[in-house]
């Protein structure tokens, strides 16, 4: 979470920065039973992100032989080195190259499907709630009380402008 | 610089004017009224000179590339020659490549700028030895 708060600063897309384990930052929880491996965050972490190309440090720490030979060979002119040994030198500084880190995923499904779910499940316990909790109607909402109360709302003229009751045509006693 | 020709943060690509128009655009994210306006010119001057230093360190390097990438355009040719070099100083060609990418995600929906500047960085990518990604096929999936 570190990163982020300088990745703020940078002002561009907010990109959850995906931390690699190396070899070297790996550090086991004592006393014997399973723990994940725990990342050292107190010093420099290796990180993809799209807006800081370059990250505190490189992602393989720890070089085999023929990793170390070809980290020799880079001292001298590049134009010697081959295709492959200049693609194994990028895999040794970074994890992933740029179309990979900006593949699309999949998640937005996971975001819309979590989201109909938790709608439907909100439905469902709405629908519990009229069933069980809600208590009956009013008797006011049965029709002959809606009628006496429509009567009631033409005989006291309400809105008789332009709203209610200026629709009632009172001569014929019906609406207009 | 090319923000003096895009505005990256707006939609829309226009072709790629050649010569930019004569005007003193502000230092980057800073918009102040009063005080001298950093020029293009002065803007790349700059930057090159950072990278030029001769016993430029992996982290000025590192530093220097993140900045650079944060500020809202690409950077002029001119510039990346002297990051490549640095990165050359330092027997660090991942990071060249490394470069040449980001610059290339920079542009986004632009997608003349990157040819152009691998077309004004072709002698010294030739000279130094840096395959782009696209030769080493690490631009596909």
């Amino acid at each position: 979470m570190l990163r982020q708060a300088a990745g703020h600063m940078r002002g561009l897309l907010a990109r959850r920065a995906s931390v690699a384990v190396t070899s070297s930052a790996v550090r086991m929880a004592s006393q014997g039973h399973e723990v994940s491996e725990t990342v050292d965050m107190s010093r420099p972490m290796y990180y993809d992100r799209a807006d800081v190309p370059l990250p505190d440090k490189p992602y393989k720490d720890l070089l085999t032989d023929a990793d170390k030979s070809l980290k020799q060979k880079e001292k001298g002119p590049w134009t010697q080195l081959s295709k492959e040994e200049k693609i194994a030198l990028y895999r040794l500084m970074f994890c992933q190259t740029y179309p990979e880190m900006k593949q699309k995923t999949s998640e937005w499904k996971t975001v819309l499907g979590g989201i109909f779910f938790f709608l439907g499940f909100t439905g469902l316990v709405v629908w519990w709630q009229r069933i069980y909790v809600y208590p009956p109607l009013p008797k006011t909402f049965e029709g002959d009380s809606q009628a006496m109360q429509l009567k009631r709302m033409l005989d006291m003229r309400v809105n008789p402008v332009q709203g209610f009751a200026a629709k009632w045509d009172y001569e014929k006693g019906q609406w207009k | 610089m090319f923000r003096a020709v895009y505005r990256l943060s707006s939609a829309g690509a226009r072709t790629l004017v050649r010569t930019r128009p004569r005007y003193a655009a502000p230092v980057a994210s800073r918009c102040y009224s009063h005080g001298k306006v950093e020029t293009d010119e002065e803007f790349d001057a700059r930057w090159v000179t950072y990278f030029s230093k001769p016993d430029i360190d992996g982290w000025e390097l590192r530093k220097g590339m993140n900045t650079l990438i944060g500020y809202d355009l690409v950077p002029e040719p001119k510039v990346l020659d002297s990051a490549l070099r640095a990165c050359r100083r330092l027997n660090d060609l991942a990071s060249a490549i490394r470069i040449l990418e980001a610059v290339k995600d920079k542009a986004g929906p632009h997608k003349d700028i990157y040819p152009y500047l691998i077309q004004e960085l072709q002698p010294t990518l030739a000279e130094l030895g840096i395959s782009t990604p696209e030769e080493l096929g690490i631009d596909k999936l």
